[in-house]
């Protein structure tokens, strides 16, 4: 019987059209699928991996957790969660704009997440400005993106009448395309990391310091954030666009627990990103769940067990130093001031 | 257009809602909390497919789901400052919970009705309000409006400037925590009208567009409240006329819009009035400081 299910799920996405994304993943979401897990895992990876979709699918996940990783990192260490989550949104309006107008759902994403970018990252780099009302910016762009997406969707009616498959995401639908451009773009991603990552971590933790080395970092705090944009457009293709963030945010906050290094940092946070959507995949695939509730319940018990372990071992010093412990921002400081 | 019971049903509801959220959100954006507000959103939108997919009462599910993650953000937040990694992390994985729900919902009934409900649950559903759905928010919301109102002024007070204001004698933490759970009752309220995830629309933008017209609290406050009600009744005569336009969206692209012309405002009298930028704004929160500690300071030897 699990077989019989796994195929006509399978007969169900080779019968549609290979540009028809969506209704894939329309279907890929509580469509029959029901392998077993065994305590063999020889044989379990051998089921994971038995369907193009899901090594399609296990591939892209892993470029995305990479990037996640890397640029989640600097926006954990800059305070820019709630900023990361409003460009994650914009995937949903982005990509019913792309339906709408015809054009491939990925120029929807990066379209809309850059475009956000650019709004959020002006409006962050002006001067005499409370983090409220930046907030507040950020927070209304946020609601009308939302807003607008379910417009989209209302004024294209049929397939798209539910908002469900681009909210949170379906993994099921990734085509050979969509990996390739994913990986085009992450080389392009940890490229501006190598090239701009050591300014950017100095304009990150010291900015008054760093503006007085001569370091651009108006620029840089905008170019940031439209990585973020394109990085975070990337992510909503596998997640669905309200659960982008639990990739961006919990693998760095996770890595920032344990270690002050910040290549330690960076590497744990590429490992723990990883380890969140192998895992997360596998669970969904296995369960039969959605694959979302999954990933964040992963990346939610490795931060908690991470706290758990960085509280720990802070409190000895903790007593030692003060009131409160040093924190990670302060090891960073002394490391790119080093560096 | 007054004719529909549906609309009255509507305007009642959605006025409540605009004036206690454009009170509460005046508050959050002084108080820099404008995430934990998309996170009570959020948690709403669970809190309805929990309910749903438990069989449960949702007003009931929605409350209890809201106030007790408005409780532990402060009891989280009581000690140190709001945490954006905390409030994303814990945001996310809540919405992954409504996932799941979402999924066990659908396990559960006929089918089909997954996207519908998941819809109602995060956009809103203004129109279809029943005459008792609609009156219990309604006193619901005004309950959050007055108690808002009631503790206004130290509120005011300890957000401003919670260090004085704690030598002063107000109660910092009590008055935080009383605040979240407000809105936590808001956005339990909210979900079902305007929508879980548009919610933050309505408290973010129009308290927003207010503290970048007026440093005075006195009148901001009054501006956010006036806002997002024209937002609330044009956005639902807009959509009454409009058959595509769903009101949740039209309310939150309205405000969206309002923000945008504050800000377009605010930018023409800063290129006319010259000055330095900097000393507008440290001014602007001076003056807001002096007011909110002058007017305790007068509340309590009244």
């Amino acid at each position: 019987m699990p077989m019989a299910g796994a195929i006509r799920w399978q007969t169900a996405l080779t019968a549609l059209e290979p540009g028809d994304e969506l209704a894939r993943r329309r279907l890929g979401r509580g469509a029959a699928m029901s392998p077993h897990l065994s305590p063999d895992l020889v044989s379990d990876a051998q089921q994971l991996l038995a369907y193009t979709f899901m090594v399609h699918a296990l591939i892209a996940a892993s470029i995305v957790a990479v990037m996640a990783a890397v640029t989640g990192w600097f926006m954990v260490l800059r305070r820019e969660s709630f900023a990361g989550h409003t460009l994650s949104v914009m995937a949903f309006p982005g990509a019913a704009a792309a339906i709408l107008a015809g054009i491939p759902v990925a120029f929807g994403y990066f379209a809309f997440s850059g475009g956000a970018a650019l709004v959020i990252g002006a409006g962050s780099v002006r001067r005499g400005r409370g983090g409220g009302v930046q907030a507040a910016l950020t927070g209304t762009v946020q609601a009308a993106a939302l807003a607008l997406g379910f417009l989209l969707l209302g004024v294209y009616g049929g397939l798209l009448e539910s908002p469900t498959s681009l909210l949170f995401g379906s993994f099921l639908g990734i085509s050979a395309t969509q990996v390739v451009s994913l990986a085009v773009l992450a080389v392009g991603v940890l490229a501006f990391f190598a090239l701009v990552g050591r300014p950017l971590l100095f304009a990150s933790v010291d900015g008054a310091v760093a503006s007085a080395h001569r370091v651009p970092v108006k620029a840089l705090s905008i170019s940031f954030m439209v990585v973020l944009g394109l990085t975070a457009a990337a992510i909503a293709q596998v997640t669905g666009a309200l659960l982008v963030l639990a990739l961006l945010v919990a693998p760095p906050a996770t890595a920032m627990q344990l270690t002050p290094r910040i290549g330690v940092s960076l590497l744990l946070s590429i490992l723990t990103a990883l380890v969140t959507v192998w895992l997360g995949l596998g669970l969904a695939y296995f369960t039969n769940y959605a694959a979302g509730f999954f990933i964040t319940t992963v990346a939610f018990t490795i931060y908690l067990a991470a706290r758990l372990i960085g509280t720990l071992a802070w409190r000895p010093r903790r007593e030692m130093v003060g009131p409160r412990p040093p924190s990670k921002a302060d090891g960073l400081r002394h490391a790119s001031v080093e560096g | 257009m007054l004719a529909h019971e549906f609309i009255r049903n509507a305007l009642l509801v959605a006025t409540a809602i605009a004036v206690a959220s454009g009170l509460i959100g005046y508050f959050l954006v002084l108080r820099g909390q404008v995430f934990a507000g998309d996170a009570l959103g959020d948690v709403a939108f669970t809190g309805v497919l929990g309910a749903a997919a438990a069989g449960l009462n949702l007003t009931l599910g929605l409350l209890v789901a809201t106030v007790a993650v408005a409780l532990l953000i402060a009891v989280i937040g009581g000690r140190a400052p709001a945490d954006d990694v905390t409030i994303g992390v814990v945001l996310t994985w809540v919405l992954g919970l409504g996932v799941l729900f979402l999924d066990l919902f659908n396990a559960g009934a006929a089918g089909g009705s997954e996207g519908a409900i998941a819809a109602r649950a995060l956009f809103g559903s203004l129109f279809s309000l029943s005459a008792a759905e609609a009156r219990t928010g309604t006193m619901l919301a005004i309950g959050v409006a007055v108690a808002i109102v009631a503790i206004g002024r130290p509120l005011l007070f300890a957000s401003v400037d919670p260090l004085v204001a704690r030598v002063a004698g107000v109660p910092v933490r009590l008055l935080g925590a009383l605040f979240l759970v407000a809105l936590g009752v808001d956005a339990a309220v909210a979900a079902k009208a305007i929508g879980a995830v548009l919610l933050l629309g309505l408290l973010a933008a129009p308290a927003g567009a207010a503290r970048r017209l007026t440093a005075s609290p006195g009148a901001g406050i009054a501006l956010s409240v006036a806002i997002a009600v024209a937002c609330v009744w044009i956005g639902i005569a807009l959509s009454y006329e409009i058959s595509v336009l769903p009101p949740g969206s039209a309310v939150i692209l309205l405000s969206a819009l309002a923000y945008l012309a504050a800000s377009l405002i605010a930018a023409l009298r800063h290129r006319i009035g010259g000055r330095g930028r900097g000393a507008g704004a440290s001014g602007a929160d001076g003056r807001l400081r002096e007011a909110a500690a002058g007017g305790a300071v007068e509340g309590g030897s009244r």
